[in-house]
């Protein structure tokens, strides 16, 4: 009788260990993600951050990024660019720094998403927008933007093919 | 000693300046690069119909022709629209997308269950399905799923434009300029990308205006069933 309401017990308890334990646990269907690459604005982990420093980047929360990688993004300005004053915006290189080292790409919900286009400033980022020109620009063409004239323009303003009309708006693969 | 100091100079400069490669977030970071995790790009803009908002997720970048139908999605790699819609810069939406069996599946936009750089898919937030559109294909598959999103998946043109080879030429010290006309190195190359757009009123932006950052992630158990 003893041996019976034990093993009664026993199996008791092991049930309710198999489905309260299996609520708390991690089953394989539903793992855990680590993060591997992340980006916000283009070019900022290549241009800004030193290349031992760019798997770390890559993990850090944008909250986090001012504080521990501030420094290294307003070394690598001055690196690129020794003369920088202030740029277009009317930045000073804290200032630049300042905006550009949490990276996230901000966007307008309610009006025209650009990167820049003269009048609209990090509104979003169309597919048409020549990012690489706005930011030589920022970076090398001081004051006005006309600084350094052979370096804030690749001459490269389009895409090799046009967009589609609608959606999924990227053109085909070649 | 003259020389060799010059050399020692320049030398520190290239080290310096080496570091520095300009690309969107192309030649990116030891870890990632030629991995299903590498992103090239993330581009938000107003869709056609206003009332929506597109968010593109290129990755696996600079495909030849001859590679693109070899390369594929990742079942064990998420990747994750990260929506900030307070200006505090840290995510209040997620939107997913994890491919399975050929399909690429959507999640969100849903408040995640954590935040930062360790996080699970929405599964209660499940969007739709979109089959993977294959290489070759004559048009984009896509397919609507809840709330009126799009989706898509699948390999496209990189819409990225950039004379990176001039531009590593500058900065090795053989070029003072960029060229007139200049020559896009990411012509005829190809990404896999994931468009989806999405209601704009689903994003539950304050002052109309939202941060976001696109993020992939490995699963930690290796593959998922």
């Amino acid at each position: 009788m003893k041996t019976q309401l034990t093993r009664l017990f026993t199996l008791l308890l092991a049930a309710t260990c198999a489905i309260a334990c299996r609520k708390n646990q991690n089953t394989p269907q539903s793992p855990f993600y680590d993060q591997a690459d992340q980006m916000g604005r283009p070019a900022i982990n290549t241009v800004f951050i030193s290349a031992p420093d760019k798997d770390k980047f890559n993990v850090t929360t944008p909250t986090m990024m001012p504080s521990v990688f501030g420094s290294e993004m307003k070394n690598n300005l001055l690196a690129l660019n020794s003369g920088y004053t202030t740029n277009l915006l009317g930045l000073t290189a804290d200032q630049f720094i300042g905006v550009v080292s949490t990276d996230v790409l901000s966007a307008s919900t309610t009006g025209k998403t650009t990167f820049f286009d003269g009048t609209n400033v990090l509104t979003g980022r169309a597919l048409s927008d020549d990012v690489i020109d706005v930011e030589l620009t920022l970076i090398f063409g001081g004051p006005d933007g006309s600084a350094n004239p052979g370096l804030t323009s690749d001459h490269v303003n389009a895409n090799d093919v046009p967009f589609l009309g609608d959606f999924p708006y990227l053109a085909g693969p070649h | 000693m003259k020389r060799r100091k010059i050399a020692i100079v320049m030398a520190g400069l290239v080290l310096v300046i080496g570091g520095i490669v300009f690309a969107a977030d192309h030649m990116d970071a030891p870890a990632v690069k030629g991995q299903t995790t590498d992103i090239t790009d993330l581009y938000v803009f107003e869709g056609n119909n206003t009332d929506n908002m597109v968010l593109v997720a290129n990755s696996q970048g600079l495909l030849a022709p001859s590679s693109t139908g070899a390369a594929s999605f990742d079942p064990n790699t998420l990747i994750q629209f990260k929506i900030d819609n307070d200006g505090d810069n840290v995510e209040d939406l997620v939107i997913q997308a994890i491919v399975k069996d050929g399909w690429m599946h959507f999640f969100g936009p849903a408040r995640p269950s954590f935040t930062g750089t360790r996080t699970k898919i929405e599964e209660e937030s499940f969007i739709g399905a979109v089959q993977v559109t294959p290489y070759g294909a004559a048009s984009p598959i896509v397919a609507m799923g809840a709330h009126d999103i799009k989706m898509f998946a699948g390999p496209r043109d990189d819409p990225f434009f950039f004379d990176l080879d001039q531009f590593h030429k500058i900065l090795a010290g053989n070029a003072t300029s960029f060229n007139n006309p200049g020559t896009d190195a990411f012509a005829g190359t190809n990404v896999l990308s994931v468009v989806v757009e999405v209601p704009k009123k689903l994003l539950h932006a304050k002052d109309g205006k939202i941060n976001v950052w696109l993020t992939t992630s490995k699963a930690e158990s290796g593959l998922v069933k």
